[in-house]
């Protein structure tokens, strides 16, 4: 009895057609000269038909004269049309960075509101929640310029006046300011003061963990703080200016321009609905335990929500929070609308005095996906020193 | 010698629930009385303002302009045709669907009593039925109470043909020609109503809810593609995926709308120049896409590994595994965040009117308040309030909705 030979089957090579690795990448390549086709089309028709309307597709445009001006800002019409941007973009920042500070204030008041045990404090902050959310943001904004600030807010002649504090007209808003000091020098000011505070917070709970003492970061850095900007503030000779009436205008103080205060406030309303959610769920995201053990140890409910609940919730709110910020930064286009001269507004105006429309659009939403970028890594930052580090 | 204890202080009671509620401390109580002056204050003045100081003349007057634009009075037939088939169609699939769980023993509403049902059901859609009849009342012509009729009539009917379908149809083939028979019907009304008067020409109210439904639906095809592309190993497709979306999504859709309105005819020869209308559906799909992109993706991540790798063992074609397998439970896993899009999406319908000059809800709203007989009285409280509304009742039930499946799905519990 012979065993049968074994035999090994021939090796034959995968035919072309078969291999998996070059499938796929037939594939992709077909996949990507489709899309370049269709892009090209596209790029073709666009050349072709500015060709033949005249209209120039380089971004030499941003040299020229803009051909209009900015109310309220330092630019006229002989200026470039670089300089009408950078305005614009500052603008859009002026107004995100209020607004998104505003609107997470406001919005952790009312997400905390909507878990109190107050039952009219619950009902009130969740019908808030549910009237705004469901309401579209320029509707709002609408309502804010149009409604509130034209026909509720008085002309400038019978102007609202809380003495020493504001002027309010629907022509523009006065608050007291500062003068006689350049603004770098007082937020250093402010900044060196903040650095102190948390330096000294530092070293005031380092003390708590060695000796048991009683940390009162607070006192201390805020009592830094404090005296940092009051000794700044006179060392810089700065003095307060009063916001006055002078025949239809406000001198002194600073002006807000009445569309300024009505992109701002929608934002704010809009904005802080959302945010409210997102603390609401991250706040109940949190363990009961955690509540019931800050109880047992005898923390006042202030306390329990500021050193127990609220850091723990931030971690999970941390990113959607980060999302409703960029929607922040990008809703603010829609003071376009109503004449607040920020990155669209400026871009539309220039499109409208002869800047080539295709151009001049690409750099705005260049500008607002950089903002967006720049956010986004903020966030992401914030998200990693808040992140749980699990073993 | 015990001495007699008083009896227990009670329990319960509107006092009890006082002391509880709203005066657990002095602060409470503070808190409340304050905040509890400012509701009533709110609340008489919307009263007031509603019933009595409010001038909802310009609104009956320009009733139809808010709703339906400029569509031809001689034309409101077609379109009362082409709503009373889509709520027959809406009735179907409903009742379709309620069969199909009944069958599948998913449904949780076969037990309980039918005046359960219809108190829960007028909780759903209470707001927004009070709304459709107030909006009849402003009417003075017998029309849209027959269109109304017929629609509630229609669906009801459609409602019981489609249980009995979903109930007889057991054979997969059938299923998927009804199915196709679903979905044929909007299009087709779509298609009557487009013949009859142009997409240009399609304003009011009826522009949002319109603009909003064929911009979730069209963005559907290029939706997967791109999630489908991020996902996937091949580094070409998957770059192109992630620079399309987080291109668009770092873009606000306002300035998108605006490139729209003046550069759109750059890009398409010029004899294809396209409406107002259809400029911002076309943003809107190619907007819309790159979040559902995002959030199938989120829905693909859901989806066990198990479930792919069975399908593998099974021997399916790696289309068939994502067809058939995977992408049908993404897709119902994020139900609910896809409804959250599409509220988004029908709120942003607005920004098309500011953009591109569409009269659409809020569009007509602001003009008509410069009609010669309303001008300059104010009117622009009671306009936007009514905008508003309308824009509110949807976003509100549709959201309420959202919630209810999210329970019913139980994602993230199962």
């Amino acid at each position: 009895m012979s065993t049968p030979e074994l035999q090994t089957a021939p090796v034959t090579k995968t035919p072309l057609y078969r291999n998996v690795n070059v499938l796929s990448w037939v594939f992709q390549v077909a996949v990507f000269l489709v899309v370049l086709a269709v892009l090209l089309f596209l790029w073709g028709n666009y050349l072709e038909n500015t060709r033949s309307s005249g209209i120039p597709t380089s971004f030499d445009f941003v040299d020229d004269p803009a051909g209009f001006s900015i109310p309220g800002a330092d630019f006229t019409s002989t200026q470039s049309v670089q300089k009408a941007y950078t305005i614009g973009l500052l603008n859009t920042i002026r107004v995100s960075i209020l607004g998104i500070v505003l609107a997470t204030f406001l919005g952790i008041l009312i997400g905390v509101g909507r878990l109190s045990r107050n039952w009219i404090v619950a009902k009130l902050t969740a019908a808030y929640v549910e009237a705004i959310r469901n309401i579209p943001l320029i509707v709002l904004m609408t309502f804010a310029f149009l409604a509130v600030v034209l026909q509720v807010l008085p002309a400038i002649d019978d102007a609202w006046r809380i003495d020493g504090l504001a002027i309010i007209s629907n022509r523009a808003i006065g608050i007291p300011w500062y003068q006689g000091v350049s603004g770098f020098a007082l937020v250093g000011a402010l900044a060196a003061g903040a650095a102190g505070w948390w330096l000294l917070a530092r070293w005031r709970h380092g003390v708590r963990d060695r000796t048991g003492e009683s940390a009162r970061a607070g006192l201390w850095g805020g009592g830094f703080f404090l005296l940092a900007v009051i000794i700044a503030w006179s060392v810089l000779g700065a003095e307060v200016t009063l916001p006055e009436v002078d025949g239809r205008q406000i001198v002194g103080g600073i002006r807000i321009d009445p569309s300024y205060f009505a992109v701002l406030i929608a934002l704010v309303v809009y904005t802080a609905s959302h945010i409210a959610e997102i603390v609401r769920g991250s706040i109940q995201a949190v363990p009961k335990g955690q509540g019931e053990a800050a109880s047992a140890l005898a923390l006042t409910g202030f306390q329990r929500t500021t050193l127990i609940i609220l850091p723990q919730a931030m971690r999970v709110a941390i990113p959607p929070l980060g999302n409703q910020y960029l929607n922040l930064i990008k809703n603010s286009s829609l003071g376009a609308a109503f004449s607040y001269f920020e990155l669209t507004n400026v871009t539309q105006v220039a499109v409208g005095n002869g800047a080539p429309a295709v151009p001049a659009f690409t750099l705005a939403l260049f500008f607002y996906v950089a903002l967006s970028l720049f956010t986004s890594f903020f966030v992401n930052m914030a998200n990693r020193r808040f992140e749980l580090v699990e073993r | 010698m015990i001495a007699t204890a008083t009896p227990p202080k009670a329990r319960s009671g509107a006092a009890r629930w006082a002391k509880k509620n709203l005066f657990h401390t002095p602060l409470d109580a503070l808190v409340s009385i304050v905040f509890g002056a400012l509701a009533l204050y709110v609340i008489y003045v919307a009263i007031r303002f509603v019933f009595v100081t409010g001038e909802w003349e310009i609104i009956r007057v320009n009733l139809k302009q808010l709703i339906v634009g400029r569509w031809p009075a001689a034309k409101l037939g077609v379109l009362a045709i082409g709503v009373v088939v889509l709520s027959l169609w809406a009735g179907m699939v409903a009742g379709f669907i309620v069969a199909r769980h009944i069958l599948e023993g998913v449904s949780t509403t076969v037990g309980s009593s039918t005046s359960a049902r219809l108190i829960d059901l007028g909780r759903r859609f209470g707001p927004i039925l009070a709304t459709i009849l107030l909006l009849l009342l402003l009417t003075d012509t017998p029309g849209p109470w027959m269109t109304a009729l017929a629609m509630l009539v229609v669906a009801a009917s459609g409602y019981f043909v489609g249980r009995l379908l979903g109930r007889r149809f057991q054979l997969v083939g059938g299923r998927r020609a009804l199915w196709l028979a679903f979905i044929v019907i909007p299009v087709a009304v779509f298609a009557y109503l487009t013949a009859a008067v142009p997409l240009a020409e399609w304003e009011g109210f009826f522009f949002n809810i319109t603009s909003a439904i064929a911009g979730i639906a069209l963005c559907f095809p290029l939706g997967l593609l791109l999630a489908l592309g991020r996902r996937s190993k091949l580094p070409l497709l998957k770059a192109v995926s992630i620079a399309y979306i987080e291109f668009v999504r770092g873009a606000p859709l306002f300035v998108l709308l605006l490139l729209a309105n003046v550069s759109l005819e750059f890009f398409v020869p010029a004899a294809l120049a396209p409406s107002k209308v259809i400029r911002a559906i076309v943003t809107f799909t190619l907007f819309t896409a790159a979040y559902l992109a995002e959030i199938v993706r989120g829905g693909l991540q859901s989806v066990p590994r198990g479930q792919e790798e069975a399908a593998k063992a099974l021997g399916l074609s790696p289309m068939k595994q994502m067809s058939l397998i995977v992408m049908p439970q993404a897709l119902r896993n994020v139900i609910p965040a896809q409804i959250g899009q599409f509220i988004s999406l029908f709120k942003d319908t607005t920004l098309a009117g500011v953009a591109l000059g569409i009269l659409d809800l809020l569009g007509a709203g602001t003009a008509i308040t410069q009609q010669p007989d309303f001008r300059g009285q104010g009117l622009i409280f009671e306009t936007l309030i009514f905008v508003g509304f309308l824009f509110w009742v949807g976003s509100y039930t549709m959201s309420r909705e959202s919630q209810r499946l999210e329970k019913k799905l139980g994602v993230g519990t199962r």
